[in-house]
This record gives C-alpha cells, sequence and structure tokens, in this order.
C-alpha cells in the first residue's frame, strides 16, 4: 500500500494541515509520499521531504499549478493516483475544491472529512452537522479522502528526509484564471492550529468591539474567530467564521462570547479540550457544551478577564 | 442564458438529527424537509440574473425519489420556470448524482450551473466539483459573489485565508456559499402558480447511469457527549478554574 497526500502549500512553505493529513496517512499505513504542485515551489517540496515518516516527494513545478486552480491541478493529480491505493488532502477549503474534481476523474467516490481511521478502507466522519458519527467503508481501487486537521495530530515537520523527483506533464485546462486574492494577514496563530481561540458572535455588536477579544487573544497566545451570524452582519471577514460550513477546531481552550451556540456552530468546536461560554442569557444552549459558563454582560466581562489574565 | 440549479431535498436546518439506537443510520421518520439552504441561495442567485435580464430561462434539476417534487415546487414558486425530477430510490453517493446530473446537462446544455457548496445532511462538499470534472468544465467553488461579462463568468470565492477572485469560461458550474445572497420567501400567488409550471421527470436507467457505490454506510453512532460543565460566579473564579483545574492558561 502507498498512500499519496496533496501538500497544501503556499510554494514557500507547507501549511500546517498538511502535517495531520501525514498522521491520518500513517494511520492508514503504508508509503507516504507527498505531491507539491506549485509554481517555484522548490522550497515547500524541501519541507515536505523534511516531514517525518514521508519517504517521496514529488514535484511539480509549473506556472499552471501556482494558484492551485482545480482544473489544472486535478488532471495531473488524477495521472500520478494510479500508483496510489490511497490519496488524501486535507479538508480545508483547496482540498475540498480539488479531491471531488480528482476522484470524478478516476470515476471514484470521495470520502469526505474523515475524522478517524478504522482500518485501510474504514472511516469515521461526521454528517448531519456533526449530530451523527458515520462508519463508512470504501472498496474502492483508489481511495480518495480528505482529512479533517482538528482531528489529527499534526506530525513533526522536521526528521525526515525523503527523495524529491520531478513528476508530471504541466496541464493548462485554459478555461479558468486566476484573477486575484484578499488574504487576511494576522500576526496571530492560525485559527485551526491555534491551541486557545476566542470566538464573538453577534453579542459583540459590531467589528470594533472584536478588539476586545483580539486583546484576550493575545494575552495567552491565542486566534481569534468569529459565528456566522458575525461573518454575516459584517463585523469580521468569512475567514474567521467557525461552524459546520466554516473552519473546524479544537484547540486546548475555546472561548465563545456572544454566541448563542446553534447546531451549525458547536459543529465547528465542540470537540475542543476546555470550553468557556460566556453569555448573558443563561439559558443559551452554548451552555449546554460549556465546562465552564459564565452569565454576564459581555462588555463587563471581557475588560475584567483580560486585566486578570 | 440557460440556468441549471439543482437542489437537494434535505432534513430541515433546525432538526437535530440524531442517530438511531441500533446504529443502522440518522434517524429520519416524521423530521421537517426544505430545501437545502445553499442550493436555495443557488435558487435565489439564478432568478436574480434572470431578472436582470441576464438569464433567459432556471430550470431546476433534483434527484431522488417522488417526494423531492415538493422541493422542486417551492423552487418553482421563487421564480425558476420548469423543472425535472431525476427519480432514483435510496441515499445516492455524490458521484452518482454527478453523473446523473451530467445526463441532464448533455440534454439541457445550460450556459451556467449553479449548485450549492455542501449539502447539510451528508456534508460533503463533492457534487460540483465532480459535475465540473465529468463535464469538463470549470468549477468557481464557495461563490460570495457572481459577476456575468462577455462570456465568462467572475465569482468571488470564500476560501480559508480570505477572499479568491477567478475567472472562469462559460458554461461554467458555480457552487454558493451563504453570503451570495439572502433568498427570497415565496408569495401565496407565486406558489399557486408554481403548481402549473412544467415539471418532467426522468429515471436513472433512461438516462443510462449506473448508481451503485463502493462507499457504503457501515454504522451510526451519536458524537462523544460532553461531560456537564458547571456554571462560574465571576470573572476572577473563571480564570481561577482555568488556571488551576483545567490547566489551560
Ligand atoms: C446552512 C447553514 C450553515 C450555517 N453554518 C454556520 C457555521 O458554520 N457557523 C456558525 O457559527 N453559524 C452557522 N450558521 C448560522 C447558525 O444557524 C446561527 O444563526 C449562528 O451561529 C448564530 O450566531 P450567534 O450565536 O453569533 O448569534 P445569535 O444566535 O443571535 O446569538 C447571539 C448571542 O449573544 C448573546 N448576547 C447578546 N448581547 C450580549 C452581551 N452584551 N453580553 C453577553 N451575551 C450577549 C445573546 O444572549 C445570544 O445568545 C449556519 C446556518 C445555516 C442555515
Ligand atoms: N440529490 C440531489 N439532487 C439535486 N442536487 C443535488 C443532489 N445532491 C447534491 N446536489 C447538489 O450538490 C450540492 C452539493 O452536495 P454534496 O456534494 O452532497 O455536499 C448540493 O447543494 C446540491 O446543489
Amino acid at each position: 500500500m502507498s498512500i499519496l497526500i496533496v501538500a497544501e502549500h503556499d510554494n514557500a512553505s507547507l501549511k500546517a494541515a498538511t502535517l495531520n493529513t501525514v498522521t491520518a496517512a500513517s494511520e492508514i499505513g503504508g508509503d507516504i509520499h507527498i505531491l507539491v504542485a506549485g509554481s517555484d515551489c522548490q522550497a515547500a517540496a524541501d519541507a515536505a521531504a523534511s516531514v517525518a515518516g514521508v519517504s517521496k516527494v514529488l514535484v511539480a513545478d509549473n506556472a499552471a499549478y501556482g494558484h492551485q486552480l482545480a482544473e489544472n491541478l486535478a488532471p495531473l493529480v488524477a495521472e500520478v493516483a494510479g500508483d496510489y491505493s490511497h490519496v488524501l488532502a486535507p479538508a480545508t477549503t483547496s482540498g475540498k475544491n480539488l479531491m471531488p474534481r480528482v476522484a470524478a476523474l478516476l470515476d471514484v467516490d470521495q470520502v469526505s472529512d474523515i475524522i478517524a481511521v478504522v482500518s485501510a478502507d474504514t472511516f469515521k466522519r461526521p454528517i448531519y452537522a456533526g449530530n451523527v458519527i458515520a462508519t463508512v467503508k470504501n472498496e474502492e481501487a483508489i481511495k480518495v479522502i480528505t482529512v479533517r486537521g482538528a482531528a489529527f495530530d499534526a506530525s513533526a515537520a522536521e526528521g525526515g528526509s525523503a527523495e524529491q523527483t520531478n513528476v508530471g506533464a504541466a496541464h493548462d485546462a485554459g478555461i479558468s484564471s486566476f484573477v486575484g486574492e484578499e488574504v487576511a494577514k494576522s500576526d496571530r496563530p492560525e485559527l485551526t492550529a491555534a491551541k486557545v481561540v476566542v470566538s464573538g458572535g453577534r453579542g459583540m455588536q459590531n467589528g470594533d468591539n472584536f478588539a476586545l477579544l483580539e486583546a484576550i487573544a493575545d494575552k495567552v497566545g491565542g486566534a481569534v474567530g468569529a459565528s456566522r451570524a458575525a461573518v454575516d452582519a459584517g463585523f469580521v471577514p468569512n475567514d474567521m467564521q467557525v461552524g459546520q460550513t466554516g473552519k473546524i477546531v479544537a484547540p486546548e481552550l475555546y472561548v465563545a462570547v456572544g454566541i448563542s451556540g446553534a447546531i451549525q456552530h458547536l459543529a465547528g468546536m465542540k470537540d475542543s479540550k476546555v470550553i468557556v461560554a460566556i453569555n448573558k442569557d443563561e439559558d443559551a444552549p452554548i451552555f449546554q457544551v460549556a465546562d465552564y459558563g459564565l452569565v454576564a454582560d459581555l462588555f463587563e466581562a471581557l475588560p475584567e478577564l483580560s486585566e486578570q489574565l | 442564458m440557460k440556468v441549471l440549479v439543482t437542489v437537494k431535498r434535505v432534513v430541515d436546518y433546525n432538526v437535530k438529527v440524531r442517530a438511531k439506537s441500533d446504529g443502522t443510520g440518522p434517524e429520519l421518520g416524521n423530521v421537517k424537509m426544505s430545501i437545502n439552504p445553499f442550493c436555495e441561495i443557488a435558487v435565489e442567485e439564478a432568478v436574480r440574473l434572470k431578472e436582470a435580464g441576464v438569464a433567459t430561462e432556471v430550470v431546476i434539476v433534483s434527484v431522488g425519489d417522488k417526494s423531492c417534487q415538493e422541493q422542486i415546487r417551492s423552487a418553482l414558486a421563487l421564480g425558476a420556470d420548469r423543472g425535472i425530477h431525476v427519480e432514483a430510490e435510496g441515499s445516492l453517493q455524490p458521484l452518482a448524482i454527478a453523473k446523473l446530473l451530467e445526463a441532464v446537462v448533455d440534454r439541457e446544455e445550460p450556459e451556467l450551473i449553479i449548485m450549492g457548496k455542501q449539502s447539510i445532511d451528508g456534508d460533503n462538499n463533492q457534487t460540483g466539483q465532480m459535475l465540473a470534472a465529468l463535464t469538463g468544465r470549470p468549477q468557481g467553488t464557495f461563490a460570495s459573489k457572481l459577476d456575468i461579462a462577455d462570456g465568462k463568468a467572475q465569482v468571488i470565492r470564500e476560501i480559508d485565508g480570505g477572499l479568491q477572485t477567478v475567472s472562469l469560461a462559460l458554461p461554467a458550474i458555480v457552487t454558493t456559499d451563504l453570503r451570495l445572497n439572502e433568498p427570497r420567501y415565496a408569495s401565496l400567488p407565486n406558489i399557486m402558480k408554481a403548481k402549473r409550471k412544467p415539471l418532467d421527470t426522468l429515471t436513472a436507467s433512461e438516462l443510462g447511469v449506473d448508481t451503485v457505490s463502493k462507499v457504503t454506510l457501515v454504522s451510526a453512532e451519536p458524537p462523544a457527549t460532553r461531560q456537564a460543565g458547571i456554571k462560574v460566579a465571576s470573572v476572577s473564579e473563571l480564570v481561577e478554574k482555568l488556571k488551576n483545574e483545567a490547566k489551560v492558561i
């Protein structure tokens, strides 16, 4: 058995989610190879080669892969996939965009967003916003899978010394092009990798008030997240959304402030180790999943909390 | 421009679904069913394109048993022109659904296909990308803005790092994210009118598609439950607990 992982990277470095996917691959068992497809991506390939447990890195360095357009990348992955029993990618927006296109080119079904490996062909994944955990068996010859990062530890980024080979012709479908990107810049840790996440909901009232959460996040080296309602209301950008249809996080500590606890929000954070809820409504459903609940007005509680940390 | 919109019948998003006690699957008896929220956004977007004079016809397609005609009618009541029901029993995997949709696309030849990014029952997030692969069309997934001009679709996509803009040659496939628009409510007269709009039925065998899948459900269980927590009386008690009991700060 050998497993191919499609790396998530920005041409210069590997994204953390790739390391969680390596752990899922090692639980399946077998040789682990990483495909780094990009443009001027040698640095990312070198980073992939030093990941512990990886025996080979396939490098496809071509301008057509620079922005990870699925139309160009999927034929490459499908071409390389023939040698493997499993093809894995992180269940991030880029993995979700790419992998079903690969699966359809290979004429196989895909298993999305696995949270556990039961055996080489059987996996657990959440359905119905995480209210049901399904165990599914995948009997396809090539198993195309996306992996929920929050459910697997990151493997060590150092310690490996995989060989590197160049692969694949350039595929440029010529039907799509990259126009631009607005990427949020922040000195705080990435939401999905942070040990502490402090999230705000509609109760924050506006975007400026998120400074109250940032002050707390900065004291504990955490990231700031949000509910969908806070995103929809324009308080904060979409990349901060936690939930069924946003990011899935499982930090050591999750602090939900002014968030009611809709099932769609819980789906994205209820596997956090410790959950704190601050809400002025003592009946808010968020308290049903919180280890520590504080019934209080957030505008009084947050400054006090910031001071005491 | 003809726009095809896919609509899935799913358990309403307000229902908290549970696993059956015998572990054979989710408990779906007597629960409220609705259009998948992302598909509702897809319908709204297509209807707005028609109102803007960009689209000439909006065709709804749904794959499932007879009951999904109810969701097709709801979409027609929102302003779509006609419906296609692809009759298929049981729960199909996304690849089979994408193949059925491909056969419909071959017949209808729409210039734009708008789909939901994810069905909220299976949470697969696959069908749009698969249909794009099968038809060789470009894909604009997780769209929060869509503009059609000069034979191209410009799509702003919600990605993990922020927003990405791509330009797609038509015919193209777009999958919706929640912020694309806010769907309207159907008015009573429009609900009545929808009853008289054309709705054709096709079957998988007519379309020549094999819907058997190699991915199967083995069992379904409830997620791990969390230990009931406590309420703290003050911020200082909270900080003390986090430091000394939970040891997370
Ligand atoms: C298909 C679909 C997908 C969705 N996906 C997601 C998702 O991924 N993530 C997500 O989060 N949501 C998602 N939602 C939306 C979800 O259903 C809820 O609407 C949303 O989570 C509510 O956000 P909220 O808790 O911030 O707002 P509300 O439910 O309005 O809650 C605000 C809370 O703030 C409290 N509050 C107000 N003022 C104060 C104060 N001064 N001090 C303390 N507390 C205060 C209130 O008591 C209340 O509990 C989705 C919905 C749909 C239909
Ligand atoms: N049975 C179906 N009938 C019509 N459209 C569907 C069906 N299943 C999935 N889709 C479409 O594909 C989208 C993504 O679904 P999924 O890949 O299951 O998450 C949905 O939002 C629908 O627009």
